[in-house]
């Protein structure tokens, strides 16, 4: 089994710098998710620790060997393409042994680790059937059983449900989180989608722009975002984000109220400071719709823009200072456009950002 | 209610017109041809007639009797221009094929210097007219001794058909995805093995194709093949219908026995590998 090792990793296309130096260390038995928007990097990263882009700079490790300029086949990985890249002449049975049969193994040997690995994923009624003749998840369920027949070190995925439709990407998702259970091994998963990576990951890489934003497992990086991009990005909804300056014990809202300086933070904002404070939709709730908040809160009218009931609890769009707001009704009850309700801020669970770096006070 | 009957009225006269235009249009192909095969079977006089008489009164085999018969009763060396026919196309495809494949996987799957402008040059060559380039070829081939040489004829079609077959494959190519190699290069394969076992076999009917193609533009030639072979050990079988004019008469029938026997390996192989044309091979691997 192996960790994974990222130092100073770069690459460049051309003059063009994609990744900037990243450090990375993962664990055995781990299950990182790399995330960010698209063109941040994590597929390249992925493909770098795969073999198929060559690294610019810096050292990569799978297990105690270092890999640099290992071509995939000697780096005994795995991968798990977005499009599947199934072999479309091949039946799955074939396409599950490939790889066995590319190094020459026994045929019994070959028959056994695939016919185990049909098991594992139910794949065992489609095995004469060539891929063209399969559903979109039975596909994904091929994809990742000729992954696991080989027993790699190492398992990359490269956003391996965003062709599929929610439902089946849900019931797959918890296919793969099981999967990790059953065959247990170091598994690098890339994704757009941060609930993905919120469920499935022990730890989140959040990146940007080729850069490492944040390492943390989930709850981490929900609870302590280290900037705004990361707080934003982490969360659905969104977190808002509100500009305003200290003032005193208050941090006065850019033409908005001013709300008393959260007391995680009290000491250690000066006089004048611009910050940004950030709070999620589940901190803010209309008066009489909250849970009870520990310490401090924080009170205000706001007008609700528009609302979106979701059953258990409803979305509400209000605009506080010029800059749209986005909080939960719960026990909800109907809310019409335009109804100015008092909210609450929950003051202990709120994040502070200094506006110049974006960056966290901690 | 008169509407639904009018708009049903009206899309079944189109259909109807949809399949007399068809058979209008197959008529218009198919005829000259079968006006061959006919001809094969029966008398000068009746094919000299005027006008035409559509419906045969007498199908025989002497025109083909004939053919194969001795030099002097009107026979012609058949099978020795089968074989260099045979020989010479089917060598120059095979050379077709390999360089298209190379060249087509090149110009599909790597960015190089300058890979527009020689795609565009290898495309420009097509637009010249081959009867054009006979008198230069046949000094070359003259001062090279390749004059009459199955080896001569060999090269020139495979200058012919090299761009074309590039153009093919590279479509072909193109339409795998990248990933199918890398997949297969994570599974152990190396870059070559990963061509063979994978992106050729996947991409195995567009360079079918690209050799049907390659295969009858060698075997139908005629215009190069008559300037540079002279004898029978490399005439080919579009240049041996010539043998059947004489200075007063044309042998019309025994002309068109010839040509039949060039159609019917050309019609074979197609459709011997016709089941490989039919696309769809890529469907399933990944999602579309």
């Amino acid at each position: 089994m192996a960790q994974v090792h990222l130092q100073k990793v770069v690459k460049k296309y051309g003059s063009l710098q994609v990744v900037h130096g990243i450090d990375l260390e993962i664990a055995d038995n781990e299950f990182v998710v790399l995330v960010g928007p698209s063109g941040c990097g994590k597929s390249t990263t992925l493909r770098m620790i795969a073999g198929l882009e060559a690294i610019s700079g810096g050292e990569i490790k799978i297990g105690e060997r270092l890999v640099n300029d290992l071509p995939p086949r000697h780096r005994n990985i795995s991968m798990v393409f977005q499009n599947y890249a199934l072999y479309p002449h091949m039946t799955v049975r074939e396409n599950l042994g490939f790889s066995l049969k590319i190094a020459k193994r026994p045929q019994q040997e070959i028959d056994k680790a695939v016919d185990e690995a049909a098991q594992i994923l139910s794949l065992t009624e489609y095995m004469d059937r060539k891929p063209g003749a399969l559903s979109g998840g039975q596909r994904q369920r091929v994809a990742m059983g000729r992954a696991i027949v080989r027993h790699p070190e190492v398992f990359l995925f490269d956003e391996p449900l965003s062709n599929l439709d929610a439902k089946l990407r849900t019931q797959m998702r918890t296919e793969i989180k099981k999967l990790h259970q059953k065959v247990k091994s170091t598994i690098v998963y890339v994704t757009h989608d941060q609930v993905e990576a919120m469920t499935l990951a022990d730890r989140i890489v959040i990146m940007r722009d080729g850069y490492i934003e944040q390492v943390g497992t989930p709850l981490d990086v929900f609870e302590t975002p280290a900037n705004t991009f990361v707080a934003t990005f982490i969360g659905s909804p969104p977190m808002n984000l509100l500009h305003g300056r200290v003032t005193g014990n208050e941090i006065a809202i850019d033409g908005g109220p001013a709300i008393g300086v959260p007391e995680p933070f009290t000491g250690k904002v000066q006089e004048g400071q611009k910050v940004i404070l950030g709070f999620r939709a589940d901190n803010l709730m209309p008066y009489g719709h909250a849970m009870p908040m520990e310490s401090g809160c924080a009170e205000f009218d706001m007008t609700v823009n528009l609302s979106e009931p979701l059953g258990t609890e409803t979305l509400l769009f209000g605009s506080l200072a010029g800059k749209e707001v986005q909080a939960k009704m719960l026990n909800p009850r109907p809310v019409a456009d335009g109804e100015r309700l008092q909210f609450r801020l929950d003051l202990a669970r709120c994040h502070l950002f200094d506006a110049d770096s974006q960056q966290a006070l901690r | 209610m008169n509407e639904n009957l009018l708009h049903r009225i009206r899309g079944r006269l189109l259909k109807a017109l949809h399949f007399v235009t068809l058979f209008i249009a197959m008529a218009i192909i198919c005829v000259p041809g079968l006006w061959v095969v006919l001809n094969s079977f029966r008398p000068t006089v009746e094919i000299m007639a005027k006008p035409p008489v559509w419906v045969p009164g007498e199908l025989n085999l002497d025109n083909y009797r004939a053919m194969f018969g001795a030099v002097g009763e009107g026979g012609v060396p058949v099978l020795q221009y089968f074989t260099n026919s045979l020989i010479i196309s089917v060598t120059s495809t095979l050379i077709a094929i390999l360089v298209g494949m190379a060249g087509g996987y090149a110009f599909a799957r790597y960015r190089f210097k300058g890979k527009a402008s020689i795609f565009i040059g290898l495309m420009l060559t097509r637009a010249v007219p081959g009867v054009s380039l006979s008198l230069p070829l046949f000094i070359v081939m003259a001062k090279t001794g390749l004059i009459d040489t199955h080896i001569g004829l060999i090269l020139v079609y495979v200058a012919l058909n090299v761009p074309f077959t590039i153009w093919l494959i590279d479509g072909f190519f193109r339409q795998v995805p990248v990933e199918l190699a890398e997949a297969a290069e994570i599974d152990g394969c190396t870059r070559w093995q990963a061509f063979w076992k994978v992106e050729f076999p996947v991409a195995r009917a567009g360079v079918a194709s690209a050799g049907i193609f390659a295969f009858l533009t060698s075997w139908n030639e005629y215009a190069l093949a008559s300037q540079l072979t002279r004898s029978t050990f490399s005439k080919t079988m579009p240049v041996g219908l010539r043998d059947f004019t004489s200075e007063f008469t044309i042998n019309w029938g025994g002309m068109c026995a010839l040509a039949v026997l060039m159609i019917i390996p050309a019609l074979i192989l197609t459709f011997l590998v016709q089941k490989h044309l039919i696309a769809g091979l890529t469907f399933g691997g990944v999602k579309g």
